[in-house]
């Protein structure tokens, strides 16, 4: 969704060390139309920090944003910051509720792009159905940041049929990706310096708290894990889930989701899709008896419709996960010893 | 996409490696040149499904693994300079030098830049008129006309900030270099597949016929290396020795003339140092002098002294195909894709990389 908010007129086109300040300059980037446009009861205090009433057991999150480029194809940093905690607090089986939000500017960034990231963290909470309720602005000199970082934590209450713990999974459990693969982390690498291409590649930045919360309301406790493979990619994940709770995965190359030109575009820069970045993305482990039933109702979703179940949990190899390949031969998959570096031929 | 998915064909691989079961009697060696071939190998699980008389060795043909330490040392004292903007292919970053790696030379504020195209190093000389841009042009017969075409277009367009510090090695002779160690027992040899496609076949006829040994111009897919390893043991089980062209979608037995003559009109030919090889006669290629100008080398004038290799990596010997990364008393132990004590731990093409992340010996 676009909103469109008509920015305020000021007398400042760039961010400059004092709007960090905490003083008059603050003041006057902030009433511009930060309150404005973020407005809420709990915010609208502008007290040091947010007061709210809180019931039941709760999921805590928090998640620091650095994209760059800050605008990419399909979405910006700021929806960006939103999803990522959301998506986190419903991967614990929490309904996500209240953020908090951070800027570090570095100096000269635009006002014009800033506003256009706030236009985006709106739309995003209010898709969501979260609120931010309190925050902070900083400005560093030029040089020291890269335009613009943010850091988000949130707030939720557990579901109430939630019981989500990678202790629950169990030999037989079905592994279920619910979309295509490496999307996002190729949409960024479309753009980004000395790497770009022309493709139609978009981010999958999306909050998935609705999606789990139906899921929960009907599989509920059946539902053992729920993980966002974001940075590191699906088999970083896959790879951290089995060696926490020594059971082996098996997964299978063909099943794997993805779009074709993130396939191509993959193949072509010579990475491996299952370590590249997703956001709009989560794997879940659920038991084998509702996992048809949990795949049928995940692909009526807008969010789940490229789902597929891509493997499921063993006790034949503890702690490893074992891919078949695309020609029926087996390998291990590995966590990688850093970023996946571009190869050379 | 159909390119990918008609070569990664289950059915197919199955029907290959039945024959290539039926084919075999006795046990064979079979080398693959090219560190793409070893990847494709590892990640798709095709060694484990080869018969047992079938040994597989992973050959030299990883230009990050072969760079000289003292060129990696060059690139990160470069790098390192105030003024100058240091262009690289990604997985160059992690190749251990002498002291540190231009990773930690990035860390340390040294302005370098992962592209994959030289052309890109151009542009960003154009953009940087007061920087010095050096493209750290490494790599097989298969990127030297990219680098040559940068140094050409470089020339073209008299830019005076642009230099490659070249790296170039030539597969034929590290074949032959191969063949003639004492201990090698190699019986017939995937060729690489892309290096053909620029140099074609010619220079592997005398090899395959001097040596008696059957050459197959092998692509990079899983099926084509099933087939390419089948068409060698036909060879073996029938005593023959010859080059056969299985990448033939690809590769024409002349080669790429025009990339040939950009690739003759930058870089002549020199021995050339393999990093745990060492010299090989005439099996490198160095910035012509009518281009001095744009070689790095000449250029700056950095004198690096040659630093000792680590003792306990044995590359040499697991990319001559001697011992198998399993082999060394090092791997996964003190030497890891973490910590390389040698740069075939490093590159995805690397062998002994490939093996530690792909064969589960270690948990990675």
């Amino acid at each position: 969704m676009q909103l469109q908010c008509p920015m305020p007129k000021l007398d400042f086109d760039v961010i400059n060390l004092g709007h960090g300040s905490g003083g008059v300059l603050t003041n006057k980037l902030l009433d511009s139309g930060v309150f404005d446009l973020l407005s809420n009861p709990i915010l609208d205090e502008r007290h040091d920090g947010a007061i709210f009433e809180l019931e039941g057991k709760m999921a805590f999150s928090t998640d620091s944003f650095l994209v760059s480029p800050i605008f990419f194809p399909g979405g910006n940093i700021g929806e960006l910051a939103v999803n990522g905690t959301v998506n986190d607090l419903a991967m614990c089986g929490a309904i996500p509720k209240y953020l908090s939000l951070s800027f570090i500017i570095e100096e000269g960034l635009k006002v014009t792009e800033f506003w256009k990231i706030l236009v985006a963290i709106k739309g995003a909470c209010e898709e969501a159905g979260v609120q931010v309720v309190t925050g902070d602005t900083k400005v560093v000199e030029k040089g020291k940041g890269d335009k613009i970082f943010i850091n988000t934590s949130g707030i939720g209450s557990i579901h109430s049929k939630a019981k989500i713990s990678s202790k629950n999974i169990k030999v037989g459990d079905k592994i279920i990706v619910s979309g295509n693969i490496a999307s996002h982390g190729m949409a960024i690498m479309s753009v980004r310096e000395g790497l770009e291409f022309d493709s139609e590649i978009l981010s999958d930045t999306i909050h998935l708290n609705h999606t789990i919360k139906s899921l929960l309301d009907t599989f509920g406790e059946h539902i053992h894990l729920l993980t966002d493979p974001t940075r590191g990619g699906i088999a970083t994940v896959l790879k951290e889930t089995a060696q926490s709770i020594n059971l082996g995965f098996d997964i299978t190359q063909r099943d794997l989701p993805i779009d074709n030109q993130v396939s191509s575009a993959c193949e072509l820069l010579g990475l491996d899709p299952i370590y590249v970045a997703n956001e709009g993305l989560f794997i879940a482990f659920v038991d084998e008896s509702i996992a048809v039933d949990f795949l049928e109702m995940l692909q009526k979703d807008e969010n789940g419709k490229h789902a597929k179940i891509i493997g499921s949990a063993t006790e034949e190899h503890p702690r490893q996960v074992i891919m078949e390949s695309a020609i029926g031969g087996k390998r291990v998959v590995s966590m990688l010893p850093g970023e996946q570096l571009p190869r050379i031929c | 996409m159909k390119y990918m998915s008609e070569y990664r064909d289950p059915e197919v691989a199955k029907a290959y490696l039945e024959e290539i079961k039926k084919t075999v009697t006795q046990p064979w060696s079979i080398m693959e040149v090219c560190g793409g071939q070893t990847h494709s190998l590892v990640k798709n699980g095709i060694i484990d499904m080869l018969p047992k008389e079938v040994t597989m060795i992973h050959g030299p043909g990883c230009p990050v693994c072969v760079t000289p330490l003292n060129i990696i040392d060059k690139a990160i004292h470069l790098a390192l300079e105030e003024n100058v903007i240091l262009c690289s292919f990604g997985d160059m970053l992690r190749v251990p030098g002498s002291k540190k790696n231009l990773l930690e030379a990035k860390a340390e504020g040294a302005d370098i830049r992962i592209l994959y195209s030289p052309l890109e190093a151009v542009r960003i000389a154009e953009d940087n008129p007061d920087k010095e841009i050096v493209f750290f042009a490494v790599g097989f017969e298969t990127t030297a006309p990219a680098n040559a075409l940068s140094v050409i277009h470089a020339h073209r367009k008299e830019l005076k900030n642009y230099s490659i510090l070249a790296s170039h090695v030539l597969v034929p002779p590290a074949i032959k270099a191969v063949i003639d160690d004492e201990e090698s027992k190699i019986d017939g040899f995937l060729a690489a597949g892309h290096v053909c496609t620029i140099m074609g076949n010619a220079e592997y006829h005398p090899l395959s016929a001097t040596y008696k040994v059957p050459i197959v111009v092998t692509g990079f897919e899983p099926l084509d290396v099933l087939q390419g390893i089948l068409m060698v043991l036909k060879q073996l089980e029938g005593s023959k020795a010859q080059v056969e062209n299985q990448y033939s979608r690809i590769v024409k037995e002349e080669g790429n003339p025009e990339a040939q003559k950009m690739i003759h009109k930058v870089f002549e030919i020199k021995n050339q140092i393999w990093r745990g090889i060492g010299e090989i006669p005439e099996s490198g290629y160095q910035v012509r002098p009518e281009y001095a100008d744009f070689d790095a080398n000449r250029k700056f004038k950095i004198e690096i002294p040659e630093a000792p290799e680590n003792p306990d990596c044995i590359s040499g010997q697991i990319m001559k195909g001697l011992k198998k990364p399993f082999e060394c008393s090092q791997f996964g132990k003190k030497c890891k894709p973490t910590n390389p004590l040698g740069a075939p731990m490093v590159s995805s093409e690397g062998a002994c990389a490939a093996y530690y992340h792909f064969s589960g010996l270690v948990e990675a």
